[in-house]
């Protein structure tokens, strides 16, 4: 069934002119010289990494379900340079970008691309399913929504050891519809917890455009009904997204409970490995690629604000290719679980 | 002709239940809708109020008495015009003092009056569960230590004592779930824990299960250990993901990285005429998950030594209770710390000529089917299963190679059922130990009816295992 024209045209009440309480409208982020740099970089080693994986997936190396990160570098790299060692991260299965950013080495995610022995998850993961409790990052959930759910778990538990910290949570626009999103809502305002519900909106959940799916298309507009506010972000600009975060981080720290931030963004490649993307046109890629590359627009803020150098890109690039190459070596070469894994980690205990 | 006021029904399980409080007295005129007494029944204290017009002519049971009955009269209520007390012949139009110390002289510790006879009792499949849940084990648990002190308990106040002793020793333990906290527990059994823990540990939710199960699978990824109570099981089902797909394969999925200890408890199986969807036994789907422990006690002892254990496990616990057996006492043993290994059955009965494996509620109906299967020469060996996984095998395949003869009885379907699991360890470990085949007894192959005749013949009874039993064995 095709979605309904719009009822009228009449304005949508604007939130700001509600009494509740809102945060301000986030500025993009001041960033220095050094912070451009290491956004660039930790951007640039997703797109070379997860071009890789595409790689050794074509190539076999890598079987299953496979969510690239292409295009919405800016995304993670903005809201997760904000956070601090208290603070924790959940997603979904789109997740080797926010694992990266998490602090883990890119061998140990490759390796468990891969589904060896020395993979983050033993190689019995795969994909969807990573997890460094060490780095705080939960997850790697193959099931669509359930983070969320999770997610205001976690922000439970920080709330209840007073520790501190905040759950970034990040679930796609396909998510953002998803029953349980909603019991996570009203259970995360009804008890104030510290959670940050970000809806990486790339505009098509698999073959499905948001507004063919969403009677409410404007997604940050989703917590109105739950009293928590939302905010629109440019996604595919990491100062943007950086400033967003900022200001969604005051906010949830001063104890006035979650926030949702919608960050716009677009995926390059298709939803999986597997996808052919014929829903959209190769135009339509294209023309954000050349329009709104996330790489690009910092690359250029660089250039033109700060004087660096096209050999200094290329040193980047050389210094990022060669760690992405070695993962890819060490995912290759690093042996396959031991068959005696099979029976390992199903329970803690003995019983 | 004054009106006869019985004890009411309450709840579907409900048999006797104290008069908390007369908020009428003899003389007042009361009309339909007026609330003339507090009735607190096994789940809660309720309002009871008048249907009929009239004026209370007598009351009959003392505000405070414990154990009335359901249909015993507790008050006359004279219609318009009607004398007071006229049909009684007890005056009763004095000064209500009086009316208290003549109430006061009858408090006897239970009412019934055999005058009155008690309502009519349906007699239900439930009803039978129910009644042959008042057999006790006749072996005593090995796990307790020789001259303890037993107390009696019921199932309800040991998992609330599980729950309240595993808190006091472990600030990370939280309950969470509908009604545990204000309400006192929708079957009472998080009753008090409000009180002594404060909200920030009793919590209580929005009806939004998927929602909460996934919040206290989260919180248990963030180093908590939830307890998160479903109303009932059946409710469970829109949970079912998160306690599946997030609790029971993190940890594999994790290369044993992120633990997620957290206990999934509620009541499970067939209640007492409440129909097909709110009446099933999930243990078998529990059970067939690699990645969770599923525990199934029987008897108050069980309930808490296990449910503490549960508490204290690093593993995701599916613990299965059941709605007929709360208000069942046991004796339990008196120890500052009972806690009971997960995994191991427990053998209730001894017996050399058959085995009946059973678990929750039907361990009642075999003990039950064992004490009529003596008076015939047979005697049975009961084995409470206790843990539904991991599955104590060697408990029933030594009981099997003891009395060569295996009959599983389930209150569940019987297809892909704990029975039939038992079935096939059997068949692949003990066939050699086999004089007969396995023989199941289990619910019908439908979802549970409402009628009474209908949910009867549906659901397990003493006579079915008492049938079977006599199969197995080559007699009648």
């Amino acid at each position: 069934m095709a979605k309904a024209p719009a009822r009228s045209e009449a304005p949508a009440a604007d939130p700001q002119k509600t009494n509740r309480e809102r945060p301000a409208e986030p500025r993009p982020y001041e960033a220095s010289k050094d912070e451009l740099l290491k956004f660039y970089e930790d951007m640039l080693l997703i797109r070379r990494f997860e071009e890789k994986a595409g790689q050794l997936y074509g190539l076999g190396l890598i079987g299953g379900f496979c969510h690239l990160y292409i295009g919405q570098e800016a995304v993670a790299v903005g809201l997760q340079s904000a956070l601090t060692e208290k603070d924790s991260v959940i997603t979904g299965y789109r997740d080797h970008g926010h694992m990266l950013l998490c602090g883990i080495p890119p061998k140990d995610v490759m390796a468990e691309l891969t589904g060896r022995q020395a993979g983050i998850s033993k190689g019995k993961g795969g994909s969807m399913h990573m997890f460094s409790v060490e780095h705080k990052f939960y997850g790697g959930h193959g099931i669509v929504g359930a983070q969320v759910s999770l997610g205001a778990g976690l922000a439970f538990s920080h709330k209840y050891n007073n520790d501190g910290g905040v759950c970034l949570a990040y679930f796609g626009d396909g998510a953002a519809n998803q029953g349980q999103v909603y019991e996570s809502f009203n259970m995360a305002e009804l008890w104030k917890l510290p959670i940050i519900f970000v809806i990486e909106n790339n505009q098509y959940a698999m073959g499905t455009s948001v507004n063919r799916a969403s009677a409410e298309d404007q997604l940050y507009r989703r917590g109105e009904s739950f009293r928590i506010p939302g905010i629109q972000v440019d996604g595919m600009d990491v100062l943007a997204s950086r400033g967003a975060a900022e200001e969604a981080l005051a906010w949830v720290r001063a104890g006035k409970g979650p926030i949702i931030l919608e960050m716009k963004t677009y995926r390059y490649r298709g939803h999986s490995m597997s996808d052919p993307a014929k829903y959209r046109s190769r135009d339509e890629v294209q023309a954000v690629r050349d329009k709104s590359d996330p790489i690009e627009h910092v690359k250029k803020l660089l250039t033109e604000g700060h004087g660096v150098k096209e050999e200094d890109f290329k040193a980047v690039e050389q210094r990022i290719r060669k760690q992405v190459a070695e993962s890819a070596d060490f995912a290759e070469s690093t042996p396959e679980p031991d068959p005696a894994e099979l029976y390992t980690d199903i329970l803690v205990e003995k019983y | 002709m004054a009106i006869d006021i019985k004890m009411p029904a309450l709840s579907p399980t409900m048999e006797e239940g104290t008069l908390a409080k007369w908020l009428v007295k003899e003389g007042d005129t009361v009309k339909s809708g007026d609330i003339m007494a507090e009735i607190e029944t096994d789940k809660a204290t309720m309002e009871f109020e008048a249907v009929d017009e009239g004026t209370v002519a007598k009351i009959l049971v003392a505000e405070g008495t414990d154990g009335v009955k359901v249909g015993t009269v507790i008050m006359q209520l004279a219609g318009e015009g009607e004398e007071v007390g006229a049909d009684t012949g007890a005056a009763t139009k004095d000064d209500s003092p009086k009316a208290d110390a003549q109430a006061d002289e009858k408090k006897p510790d239970t009412v019934e009056d055999s005058a009155h006879p008690a309502q009519e009792k349906v007699d239900t499949g439930a009803r039978q569960l129910f009644e042959a849940a008042s057999h006790k084990a006749e072996v005593s648990d090995p796990a307790i230590p020789a001259g303890t002190e037993m107390v009696k308990v019921t199932v309800r106040e040991a998992l609330r004592d599980a729950m309240a002793e595993e808190m006091r020793a472990d600030e990370r333990v939280f309950v969470m779930g509908e009604e545990v906290a204000q309400y006192q527990g929708a079957y009472k059994v998080t009753q008090g824990l409000l009180d002594e823990f404060g909200d920030k540990r009793v919590i209580d939710t929005p009806i939004t299960e998927y929602g909460f199960a996934g919040v206290g699978t989260g919180a248990a990824m963030g180093g908590l250990k939830p307890i998160v109570e479903f109303m009932t099981f059946n409710f469970a089902m829109q949970a079912i993901d998160h306690i599946i797909n997030s609790a029971a394969k993190t940890n594999y999925m994790s290369g044993g990285q992120m633990r997620c200890p957290i206990v999934f408890r509620g009541p499970n199986g067939a209640a007492s005429r409440v129909g097909a969807q709110h009446s099933q036994n999930y243990g078998p789907w529990y059970a067939s998950v690699p990645g969770l422990i599923v525990i199934a006690p029987y008897d108050a002892a069980d309930a808490k030594g296990l449910l503490k254990a549960a508490i204290r496990s690093q593993d995701p616990v599916v613990f299965l209770e059941n709605e007929l057996l709360y208000g069942r006492s046991f004796e339990i043993p008196k120890l500052d710390d009972w806690v009971l290994p997960i995994g191991k059955a427990r053998i209730m009965r001894e017996g050399k000529d058959v085995t009946i494996v059973s678990y929750s509620i039907g361990v009642g109906l075999a003990l039950e089917a064992a004490e009529t299967l003596a008076g015939e020469g047979i005697e049975a060996e009961v084995v409470d299963l206790r843990t539904l996984r991991p599955l104590d095998k060697q408990t029933v395949l030594t009981s099997l190679a003891k009395t060569n003869r295996l009959v599983v009885v389930e209150e569940g379907w019987p297809t892909c059922s704990i029975a039939s699991e038992i079935a096939a360890i059997a068949m692949e470990e003990g066939f050699d130990d086999l004089d007969a085949p396995v023989l199941r007894v289990t619910n019908e192959d439908v979802p549970l009816p409402y009628a009474a005749n209908l949910e009867k013949l549906a659901l397990i009874s003493t006579d079915k295992i008492v049938k079977t039993v006599k199969k197995v064995c080559y007699r009648g």
